[in-house]
């Protein structure tokens, strides 16, 4: 068997429709509300198609062109996180009767979801969510169930924005694991590679044709492409590690912190992180509540807030939490790095703060 | 939680007893409804669990096996400080929570053996290390001596006293007492300090250098007694303290209760001093 197969655009439907016959709703990114998003999809037209993004520290724009392709753009507004762990989501619920009696019932919701579409540093983003919620001491049943029920098609970089960074963090824009298929657009179709027996059967049903070694090569040249254009550099991440905690009092610190606005956009945006809070939401009644849990962030003042004491007072130590944890602490949690360089915390700033400049300063 | 495949799930319980123990300070002791659950729960000094008070949330709070020695019973002393305790302070007997647990780490009884040892706490810092005493005192024979030091601010503050009493006529086990804001009444049942706990350590009749000293209390009084004790001989790998972050979830997912690189639900809340010096003494971490 070849190692590379060619997917015209035209079975993009017949994709969409194994999709459907399998139980699957389909995810791609599309065209919404100004940005391209993840929704759901029914049809090859729903793409994107000739649509690219311009995205730079605090700046966001999508531009329609004659370009030819459906995943013209880079990175999408939001990653595949909210599929996996969501948003906001009621995690269990209690009744209680007449006598008080309680009767706890674990609420788990879960939809077998294909991802047409998925950038190689969104696919490294899901991977370190696994070592947080499955591969961490306690298992989370509703992130562990929707990965067992999840399709995912891989689409290899062609382009960066300015933002990005996997290449300073030692990554390259080509999926390296955990997909089903992963492809590379190019002129009127896909050079795809098989992950997974899910996407070997995919292949098989969609009877395509080994790739010719032009189309691959034009593939490969296109990921480089998209490699050669990110201009961000970064120490080695060993080094970044280091440093930055062996920085804890520099006055880079004081200096972000006068800039950052605490908002929370980088953490929103991030398909790393992880905070979540949990609430209860009782009904009028008090016969039954809600738990939920809902993303947090360390750049709320509550974060740290333990019975009279708020450990993070100042957006100091806040933002100091934020970067020493995705690039020093979390190695030493998860055995990995917390960041994949997507760039969308850049993206994503109202005050263009952007993340490997602060480390370049405080690692200099 | 190891009878269920989901952690974040609490199960009922019902409270046997409750206990008002001061006036903003009280004690609810648990079974599980579940028979099996209820058979097969267990749990280290130390580890604590999260109780859930219906339609307000969950809290963390240390398991205090128990001044009673009472077996398929656990025990919980809070005291009022937010929403959420404010609400158990009514509950009453029969009255059912919810219940996640054991979690968290637990004091190093297999590492005291032969060894002397030194029991310091402050406030309520007195009941996450009820569990550990009494097992010091129920294996009498493995251990060396056994001394309590406990501050208040003011003597009508303590709680567990027939304990305490009971405790101090145990073999070689004295407890001592610190008062910080009065001067304390000789109560002729044990010996009393005006000040802070740090003053009993410097004349301890114990051996310093194979000891073991477990601390819970606010983090400044907690690394003063670390010092103190070092100072005097004790090895700083044998100095244990508790630490204290807020906890949502007690499975290290939620990232509320990260230091360093440190989740204080699963990795701690019992830590060895030189593990946690450098942590505590950046502002803020």
């Amino acid at each position: 068997m070849s190692h590379y197969y060619f997917i015209p655009h035209t079975k993009i439907d017949q994709i969409l429709s194994y999709f459907e016959g399998n139980g699957y709703k389909c995810l791609a990114p599309r065209h919404l509300e100004g940005g391209i998003s993840y929704a759901p999809i029914r049809k090859a037209e729903d793409l994107p198609w000739g649509y690219v993004d311009e995205q730079k520290p605090g700046h966001y724009q999508i531009t329609k062109t004659e370009n030819p392709q459906a995943f013209g753009f880079t990175v999408p507004t939001a990653s595949v996180k909210p599929m996996l762990f969501k948003a906001k989501e009621t995690v269990w619920k209690v009744k209680r009767d007449d006598s008080g009696k309680l009767g706890f019932e674990s609420v788990v919701d879960v939809e077998k979801i294909a991802v047409f579409g998925v950038r190689p540093c969104d696919l490294r983003g899901i991977e370190i969510q696994d070592r947080v919620f499955q591969h961490n001491s306690y298992n989370d049943i509703r992130y562990s169930k929707r990965r067992e029920n999840q399709f995912i098609i891989a689409m290899n970089c062609g382009t960066s924005h300015f933002n990005c960074f996997c290449v300073a963090l030692g990554d390259y824009p080509r999926a390296d694991k955990g997909y089903d298929l992963a492809l590379t657009e190019i002129n009127s179709g896909f050079v795809a590679e098989i992950g997974s027996d899910k996407g070997r059967e995919l292949l098989l049903y969609l009877e395509v044709d080994a790739a010719t070694g032009a189309q691959v090569e034009h593939a490969l040249n296109l990921i480089d492409n998209a490699a050669q254009m990110q201009h961000k550099q970064l120490p080695p991440i060993k080094e970044v590690e280091a440093k930055l905690m062996a920085n804890l009092e520099h006055e880079a610190w004081d200096d972000v912190a006068s800039r950052c606005l605490s908002c929370g956009s980088c953490t929103n945006s991030c398909p790393t992180c992880f905070c979540h809070t949990e609430r209860d939401i009782p009904n009028v009644l008090g016969t039954e509540t809600e738990h939920t849990r809902e993303w947090d962030s360390c750049f709320s003042i509550d974060h740290s807030y333990t019975h009279g004491e708020t450990y993070r007072e100042n957006p100091k130590y806040r933002y100091r939490q934020w970067l020493t944890h995705k690039f020093s602490t979390w190695r030493d949690q998860f055995r990995t790095k917390g960041c994949v360089g997507c760039g969308r915390c850049v993206t994503w700033c109202p005050v263009k703060i952007d993340v490997v400049d602060e480390i370049n300063t405080i690692c200099k | 939680m190891l009878y269920t495949n989901d952690a974040y799930t609490p199960h009922e319980a019902e409270i046997v007893e409750f206990i008002k123990d001061h006036h903003d300070i009280f004690t609810i002791r648990l079974k599980f409804i579940d028979p099996e659950l209820d058979s097969k729960y267990s749990f280290r000094p130390g580890q604590f669990n999260m109780i859930y008070f219906y339609g307000v949330g969950e809290v963390a709070i240390s398991i205090v096996n128990d001044r009673n020695h009472q077996k398929g019973r656990f025990e919980h002393t809070i005291q009022v400080v937010g929403r959420v305790t404010k609400g158990m302070m009514k509950l009453q007997t029969g009255d059912k929570v919810g219940v996640r647990g054991p979690f968290g780490t637990s004091w190093p009884m297999a590492e005291a053996k032969g060894k002397d040892v030194v029991i310091v706490t402050g406030g309520l810092g007195n009941a996450p290390l009820v569990a550990a005493t009494e097992e010091v005192l129920q294996n009498r024979n493995e251990y060396g001596k056994l001394r309590v030091i406990h501050g208040i601010k003011s003597q009508d503050w303590l709680i567990y006293q027939d304990m305490y009493e009971r405790w101090h006529n145990s073999p070689d086990t004295k407890v001592m007492m610190a008062t910080s804001n009065e001067d304390p009444v000789d109560n002729g049942k044990w010996e009393w300090k005006k000040g802070f706990v740090t003053a009993y350590i410097p004349e301890l009749d114990i051996d310093f250098a194979n000891s073991v000293v477990m601390t819970v209390g606010p983090e400044p009084m907690m690394l003063a007694v670390a010092k103190e004790f070092i100072k005097a001989g004790a090895k700083p790998d044998n100095v244990f303290l508790s630490l204290e972050r807020s906890m949502k979830c007690a499975i290290g997912h939620c990232g509320h209760c990260q230091l360093g690189s440190q989740f204080i639900c699963k990795d701690g809340a019992v830590y060895p001093y030189p593990a946690c010096e450098k942590l505590l003494a950046v502002k803020g971490l």
